[in-house]
C-alpha cells in the first residue's frame, strides 16, 4: 500500500514578530545578513522562531518536520554564504523572482562547515519523529555561486558535492533529506554536465542513510536531465505539478520514476489556499494518467519553498498538506 | 527639427536655443519629520490624528516640490511624499486587492505584497488629489508617476484571474481611467513605471498590449513616458519602440553606459529620458561628469529627443545628496545646451534625412 507523507521543502517565512525583531537587531543592508557568527540576542530570536515553526508543523500534523531554514537569508545559497572560504559580493536576483541573495564567490578550499548540522541538532531536540533535513542540491548550489578556486565547471561541481556530503555526514539522525534542485530546471545542464549533476547528487545521497528526495521546481526537467537523474541512487524524485503538468507526466510515462515520488501540488508562491480535497484530487489525477502507479511512498508538498508567502498563509498551506495526505491515505485504502 | 510634445514643457524665456528637458523619475527622500509624523499617526496612544498627518503630508509635498524647483528642474514631482511603496499604495486604492502581511524581498527587507482576490475595479481616484495639490504648489509643469499594470500584477499574488496577462490588462484599463481623470484635472505628463519588465523581459508583448489600453482615448498632446530599470535591455529592444509612448526613461548611469550600444541599432525613434546620475551611489557626481553622461544620450538621439533625468527614484539617498545630484544635473544640462548652441558638440548621431 502506498504511504502518503505530507512535507515541505522548507525555507519558511519568519513569523512577523521575528521579522521585526531581526530587522531591528540585524539591520537592512547587505553586510547585516547572516554570517554564521551571529551574536547571542540574534541567536535567541532564531531559536524562538524555530521552536514556533516546528510547533506549527506538529500542530498541522505534517509527517515530516523541517527546521525551517529561518537563518537562510540567502535562500538555498545559504550553506555557501556562511562559509569561511566564500566571499559574498553583490545582491543578485534569485531565479526569476523579485527576491535577491548575496552572490557567493568561492575563493578558497570548501572544507567542512557544520552550519546546517548545528541547526538540525537544535531542531532534533524539539522533534521526536519525522525530522527532515533540507539542503540545496549540488547542481543548484554550484549554479548560484561563482567559482574562483577550482577553475573548471566539473571540478567545481565535484567540490560542492564533496562539501555537501561532508555536511550531511555531520547531520543528526534524520528521516528524510530533501535536496532542492531548481537550477536543474531553470538552467538545465548541457550534455555531459547532466550526467555529472546526477553523479554529484548520488555522492551527497550516499552520505546519509535517510531517504533522499531530489526536488526540482519551476517547471519540468528536460528529458535527458530527467533520465540521468533517475540513475542517481535516491529514493524519490520530485515533480512541480503547479508549474508544469504535461512535461512532468511525459517524463514519468516515458522514463518511469523512482520507487517513491514527491508531488509538488500546493502552490508555494500564491496566497490562494487550496482545499485539501482539491490536492487529493490532483493526486488521483496524476496517478490516473500513469500506466502503473504503485509507489511505495508519495510525498505531498508545496512545489517551492514557502518564504514567498505571508506567514499566516504559509501556516494555512501546511495544514492543507497534512489533511490532503490523510485524505489520500483513506482513499487509497 | 522640433518636438512639440516635449517643447510644451519648455520654460518661457529658456536661456538656450536647445532644450534638454530636465526632470526626475519620482521618489525623493522623505524628511525625517514626515516619517516621525507617520509613526505618531500610527501610534494609537498618541493624539496626532488623521488631519495632523494629512497636514504633514501636504507640507512635505509642498516642500519637496519646491526643492525640485530650487534645483532648477523643468518638470517637477512632489517626491511621492504621500506614497509608501509603489505597489502597496495603488493596491490600497483598487477594489479586489487584499493584504495578508509582509513577505521577504531580500535579507530583512519586506513588503506587504497584496493578493488580488476578486476582479479588480476602479473605486475612488488614486492620484487626482495628489496632482492638484502639487500643481497648485508650483508654476512649473508637474509629472505624475503611476506604477504600471504589469508591475502591479507581477508583484501581487494572483488568486482571482486565470492568468497574469488577464489581470494586467484589467489593471491597464483602470490606469487608463485614472489618466483620463488626471488629464481632466490638467495633467500633461504621465510616467508609467514598469520595473518588473526588466526582470521578466520576455513579457514585453503584454506590456505593449497593456500600454495600448492605457493610452486609449488619451489626447495626443499628453506626454506618456515609460520608466524601466535594472535589466538586460537587449532583450526588450527594439521591440519596445512599438509601444505607444512618447518617451522611454532608462537607467544607464549605474551600468556606466555599458548597454548604450543596444539602442544605436535600429534608430531610437522615441524620446529618450536618459539616466545621468547613479541613484545607488551616495556621492554627488560633478557637473562635468554629468555633462559627459548627457553626451552619451546624444550618441543615441538628437538633442530635441533627449530628456535628462536620474537613473531611478532617489528616495534611498541622503536628502542632501539627492538634492546635489539634481542641482548638478540641471546645471550640466544647461551647459550642454549652451555647448550645442555654440556648435561645440560633435553630434555622432546621424540625423534622420531631411525628407523625414
Amino acid at each position: 500500500m502506498t504511504e502518503y507523507v505530507s512535507t515541505t521543502p522548507g525555507c519558511y517565512p519568519l513569523p512577523d514578530w521575528a521579522k521585526d525583531d531581526l530587522s531591528d537587531l540585524k539591520g537592512h543592508q547587505k553586510h547585516d545578513l547572516i554570517g554564521g557568527d551571529e551574536r547571542e540576542e540574534i541567536v535567541t530570536v532564531y531559536e524562538e522562531a524555530r521552536e514556533e515553526l516546528i510547533g506549527v508543523q506538529q500542530e498541522a500534523g505534517l509527517d515530516r518536520i523541517v527546521e525551517g531554514q529561518l537563518r537562510w537569508d540567502d535562500m538555498i545559497a545559504h550553506p555557501l554564504a556562511v562559509h569561511d572560504a566564500v566571499e559574498t559580493r553583490g545582491i543578485v536576483r534569485y531565479y526569476d523572482n523579485n527576491n535577491f541573495y548575496r552572490e557567493p564567490v568561492v575563493s578558497g578550499e570548501l572544507d567542512f562547515s557544520g552550519d546546517v548540522a548545528s541547526e538540525l541538532e537544535a531542531a532534533a531536540d524539539l522533534v521526536d519523529d519525522g525530522l527532515q533535513a533540507v539542503l540545496p542540491g549540488p547542481y543548484s548550489l554550484a549554479d548560484l555561486a561563482t567559482d574562483e578556486q577550482y577553475g573548471d565547471e566539473a571540478d567545481f561541481l565535484a567540490a560542492i558535492a564533496d562539501f555537501l556530503a561532508g555536511e550531511v555526514d555531520a547531520f543528526p539522525d534524520v528521516e528524510t533529506l530533501f535536496l532542492l534542485e531548481p537550477s536543474l530546471v531553470e538552467s538545465a545542464p548541457d550534455d555531459g554536465l547532466d550526467e555529472r549533476a546526477s553523479e554529484a547528487i548520488d555522492q551527497v545521497a550516499a552520505a546519509t542513510d535517510a531517504d533522499v528526495v531530489v526536488q526540482p521546481y519551476w517547471g519540468a526537467l528536460e528529458e535527458k536531465v530527467y533520465a540521468h537523474l533517475l540513475d542517481a541512487d535516491v529514493e524519490a524524485v520530485g515533480f512541480d505539478f503547479v508549474a508544469d503538468q504535461d512535461q512532468n507526466l511525459y517524463n514519468i510515462q516515458e522514463y518511469g520514476a523512482t520507487d517513491d515520488v514527491s508531488l509538488g501540488l500546493a502552490d508555494g508562491q500564491n496566497t490562494l489556499v487550496e482545499d485539501p480535497e482539491a490536492i487529493r484530487d490532483r493526486v488521483d489525477w496524476v496517478f490516473d494518467q500513469l500506466p502503473v502507479s504503485t509507489f511505495e511512498t508519495v510525498y505531498l508538498t508545496t512545489n517551492t519553498e514557502t518564504f514567498y508567502l505571508p506567514y499566516a498563509k504559509h501556516e494555512e498551506k501546511l495544514a492543507v498538506l497534512a489533511e490532503a495526505a490523510e485524505l489520500a491515505e483513506v482513499t487509497a485504502a | 527639427m522640433s518636438n512639440e510634445n516635449k517643447d510644451q514643457f519648455r520654460p518661457e524665456g529658456h536661456e538656450n536655443d536647445h532644450f534638454l528637458l530636465t526632470t526626475v523619475v519620482g521618489s525623493y527622500p522623505k524628511p525625517k519629520w514626515l516619517n516621525r509624523a507617520k509613526e505618531l499617526y500610527e501610534d494609537p496612544d498618541h493624539k496626532f490624528d488623521a488631519d495632523d498627518y494629512q497636514e504633514a503630508k501636504d507640507d512635505g509635498a509642498r516642500l519637496i516640490t519646491q526643492e525640485h524647483e530650487r534645483a532648477g528642474l523643468d518638470v517637477v514631482v512632489d517626491g511621492e511624499m504621500r506614497r509608501n511603496e509603489m505597489v502597496e499604495f495603488f493596491a490600497h486604492r483598487i477594489e479586489g486587492y487584499e493584504f495578508n502581511g509582509p513577505v521577504k524581498v531580500w535579507g530583512h527587507n519586506y513588503f506587504d505584497k497584496p493578493s488580488v482576490v476578486s476582479e479588480v475595479e476602479y473605486d475612488e481616484s488614486w492620484l487626482v488629489d495628489e496632482y492638484e495639490f502639487t500643481a497648485s504648489a508650483t508654476d512649473r509643469p508637474v509629472k505624475v508617476p503611476i506604477t504600471g499594470p504589469y508591475t502591479l500584477a507581477n508583484w501581487s499574488f494572483n488568486e482571482a484571474y486565470d492568468d497574469d496577462d488577464e489581470l494586467t490588462l484589467d489593471l491597464a484599463d483602470l490606469v487608463n481611467e485614472e489618466i483620463e481623470k488626471l488629464v481632466e484635472a490638467g495633467a500633461r505628463y504621465i510616467q508609467i513605471d514598469e520595473p518588473a519588465l526588466a526582470t521578466t523581459p520576455d513579457d514585453h508583448a503584454i506590456v505593449g498590449e497593456a500600454l495600448e489600453h492605457i493610452v486609449a482615448d488619451i489626447p495626443e498632446e499628453v506626454r506618456i513616458g515609460l520608466h524601466v530599470c535594472y535589466g538586460d535591455y537587449s532583450r526588450i529592444y527594439p521591440e519596445i519602440l512599438e509601444f505607444p509612448v512618447d518617451e522611454f526613461d532608462l537607467e544607464l548611469a549605474n551600468g556606466d553606459y555599458d548597454q548604450l550600444d543596444v539602442f544605436k541599432d535600429p534608430e531610437f525613434t522615441a524620446d529618450l529620458a536618459l539616466g545621468v546620475t547613479d541613484v545607488h551611489v551616495a556621492d554627488v557626481e560633478s557637473v562635468e561628469q554629468i555633462e559627459e553622461n548627457i553626451k552619451k544620450g546624444l550618441e543615441i538621439v538628437p538633442p530635441d529627443q533627449l530628456v535628462v533625468s536620474p537613473d531611478c527614484g532617489v528616495k534611498l539617498l541622503p536628502r542632501e545628496v539627492a538634492y546635489g545630484k539634481m542641482a548638478n544635473m540641471v546645471e550640466a544640462a544647461r551647459n550642454v545646451e549652451a555647448q550645442l548652441d555654440a556648435g561645440e558638440i560633435d553630434l555622432e548621431h546621424a540625423h534622420a534625412p531631411a525628407d523625414d
